[in-house]
């Protein structure tokens, strides 16, 4: 059930390798990545979630062996031919062929600070009623797309058929697993849930760790 | 709408293979067909390099520290209170402050991708956008922290935030021993990037 960017328990990865505060980007083209993936959000072809679930769609062997930033523009370049920005020729030729009709959307500099500022909310008025109150124990379900096979969820496969506590409520948030696919924002409740390590994990580190996860109301069953 | 591409090649892989001149080709086609400004460009890089980053974090901590009604109500209902002082915007629109105390250290990770705090912290470090980093933090926190040098007590639980929603977290390190007397701008030096992230403690003045 699970993608390649799903790696939450994995085995196998080596150190983290602390770095400097002042260090933000570590090459030129990190921030021309960064820059022109934010400035073509603006043109409003697509919401976060269509643009992680693409990112998640790529081939496991290019998502495995790229690095941060090349994930971003293989996953941009992918999104905007999805949306029909550009052509496949486009991409193949390195030139534009003729104007588009997205133009007047264009982030203009003048714009660049009020966008970044107002951000993109992800809670939404709902008719779905909270059936969780904080300290209420719940299990996960199965990860995965309740809908479309493959298709875009937050419910991490490590974390998935596990029991824990409500810990907070955030209100009615954007559900993801609609919204990547285009199929409206179906806001639900959305809960953060600790569940204890030793639930997790054959061999936890510590007997009272435990790991938090923002979880929506559709991700969880009640325990009686 | 988004499918499953492995049936074909991927539009990505009409671009050249090197990454900066992928980058490049994209920005060139945009900028052509008139749907990017070089300039807004050079504005959100800007913003990101130079103005926001995790002095303004610290600047939440420090606050904490020395006054306790701002402290309860970032601990009851941070995206107001951090807004106030001007920290809101994209990525940053639903925000949780989680206090270390001495029972508990809190650790932030995206095991998904890359989620975090832009408008208090800026840009995430390569770690932690790292595969190690997010195959790791959750179920080997305590050997993750061994790698920034860093040893808890047994005593002390750990609890690890996996950013799965639009919510994002702040870890409000401890306040160190010995900094009575100090102001917000002292404070605010002992205060690291990693240690709002969980990876760290704060500084010894």
């Amino acid at each position: 059930m699970s993608r390649v960017h799903d790696m939450g328990g994995r085995f196998g990865d080596g150190p983290v390798i602390p770095e400097p505060e002042d260090e933000v980007f570590h090459e030129e083209w990190h921030k021309r990545a960064l820059a022109v993936t934010l400035a073509c959000g603006s043109l409003g072809q697509w919401n976060i979630d269509v643009s992680r679930h693409m990112r998640e769609c790529l081939d496991p062997v290019d998502y495995t062996r790229f690095s941060y930033y090349e994930i971003w523009a293989a996953g941009l370049a992918n999104l905007l031919v999805d949306a029909g920005v550009l052509t496949r020729e486009e991409l193949a030729s390195g030139a534009a062929q003729g104007s588009s009709p997205l133009e007047g959307r264009k982030l203009r500099a003048d714009k660049v600070a009020e966008v970044l500022a107002a951000g993109g909310p992800a809670d939404r008025p709902s008719d779905i009623a909270p059936t969780f109150q904080v300290g209420d124990r719940v299990r996960t379900r199965q990860a995965g797309n309740l809908v479309i096979p493959g298709g875009h969820t937050r419910l991490p496969g490590y974390a998935q058929t596990a029991e824990g506590r409500v810990v907070r409520y955030h209100g009615t948030h954007i559900l993801p697993d609609s919204s990547a696919h285009r199929q409206g924002d179906a806001a639900e409740p959305l809960y953060a849930v600790a569940i204890a390590a030793k639930e997790l994990w054959l061999h936890p580190e510590h007997p009272n760790d435990e790991v938090v996860l923002d979880l929506w109301q559709s991700y969880l069953e009640p325990v009686a | 709408m988004p499918h499953d591409h492995s049936d074909h090649e991927q539009p990505h892989a009409l671009l050249p293979s090197d990454p900066a001149l992928r980058v490049k080709a994209l920005e060139t086609i945009l900028t052509e067909k008139g749907l990017i400004d070089p300039a807004a460009l050079e504005d959100i890089i800007d913003t990101y390099e130079n103005r926001i980053g995790p002095r303004n974090g610290a600047r939440v901590v420090a606050k904490a520290w020395l006054d306790d009604g701002f402290r309860a109500a970032l601990l009851e209902d941070a995206t107001p209170v951090v807004a106030d002082l001007g920290y809101y915007g994209r990525q940053g629109e639903h925000m949780v402050a989680v206090e270390n105390t001495a029972d508990v250290h809190n650790m932030v990770v995206c095991t998904l991708c890359s989620c975090y705090p832009w408008p208090l912290l800026g840009i995430p470090p390569g770690w932690y956008k790292s595969d190690a980093y997010r195959a790791r933090a959750v179920r080997e926190p305590r050997k993750v922290l061994a790698d920034f040098g860093v040893t808890l007590p047994n005593e002390t639980a750990v609890r690890v935030w996996d950013s799965t929603a639009e919510v994002r977290y702040l870890v409000i390190p401890q306040r160190p021993a010995g900094t009575e007397g100090m102001d917000e701008e002292a404070l605010m030096a002992l205060v690291s990037r990693d240690a709002m992230i969980g990876t760290a403690l704060a500084r010894q003045p």
